[in-house]
């Protein structure tokens, strides 16, 4: 059997990778992806530690982790379409209409 | 060891890959490395002896997410935009928090002695029987809630691309 913190390290890696691509891109769809990244690390830990307590509450959080990272997905998707439509922005730094 | 060598194996592609998301500029590359990335770790859930959960990643994400993605990408051409620059200058900010969260990590993971903790885990994988009679007995009202939250995110994504166009 796999050590515990084998498992928290990957995902504390994939989370810093996640958080790196948050803060260094500017392309907005590969920001999304870099937060469905996070989520995905996230579920790693959950799911790790409901194995090692042998307690399955860790893999039901981990379901409802998944959906709300469709949903989202769905409304964060449909918010870049209108956005590009609208007014054809593709990075994060030209969304600027709420800066004071 | 087979089992130490497989996790080595799903890992090492998992971090690679979620490299290749990072740093790859056609977000059409970074899409595929993230498809990739998302099946090991459906691999490490198996590993963890979780295969239902298993099966719901590849479904949801690598199924759903993943195509919604490229759907968004095609249909935005996003040609334009595909070369940007890595690592363009925001200062030090970004830097500053990377950093902070991974000493924060490093300090967690080898102060906080977790192995000690829990030194045997479980070699018997959850049955699906067993998990659904929690999910639908203990946490109905949560799973209820987040049901309507899917149904709410979907009627959202539809009005919004639907306000766009007119």
């Amino acid at each position: 059997m796999v050590p515990l913190s084998w498992y928290i390290i990957v995902g504390s890696v994939l989370f810093l990778i996640g958080v790196a691509g948050v803060l260094f891109r500017r392309n907005i769809i590969v920001v999304l992806m870099s937060i469905e990244l996070m989520l995905n690390s996230v579920n790693i830990n959950l799911v790790a530690f409901s194995q090692y307590m042998e307690d399955l509450r860790g893999q039901i959080f981990a379901i409802f982790t998944i959906t709300v990272a469709a949903c989202e997905v769905a409304v964060a998707l449909g918010i870049l379409i209108a956005l590009v439509k609208s007014r054809g922005v593709h990075n994060t730094d030209e969304i600027d209409t709420m800066k004071g | 060891m087979f089992e130490e060598l497989l996790f080595i194996f799903f890992s090492a592609t998992a971090i690679g890959s979620a490299l290749g998301v990072v740093l790859m500029r056609n977000p059409v590359y970074c899409a595929v490395s993230l498809v990739v990335c998302l099946f090991q770790v459906a691999g490490l859930f198996m590993l963890l002896r979780s295969p239902f959960l298993a099966v719901v990643q590849v479904f949801i994400y690598v199924g759903a997410v993943m195509v919604l993605f490229l759907f968004a990408i095609m249909l935005l051409d996003m040609k334009q935009i595909r070369y940007e620059r890595l690592f363009s200058a925001r200062g030090w900010v970004p830097y500053a928090v990377v950093a902070g969260i991974a000493i924060e990590f490093v300090a967690v993971i080898y102060g906080g002695g977790m192995d000690a903790l829990m030194k045997v885990g479980a070699t018997k994988a959850v049955d699906v029987k067993t998990f659904g009679r929690v999910l639908f007995t203990e946490y109905l009202f949560p799973f209820e809630v987040i049901s309507l939250l899917l149904l709410v995110a979907m009627v959202g994504a539809i009005v919004m691309v639907k306000r766009s166009r007119g």
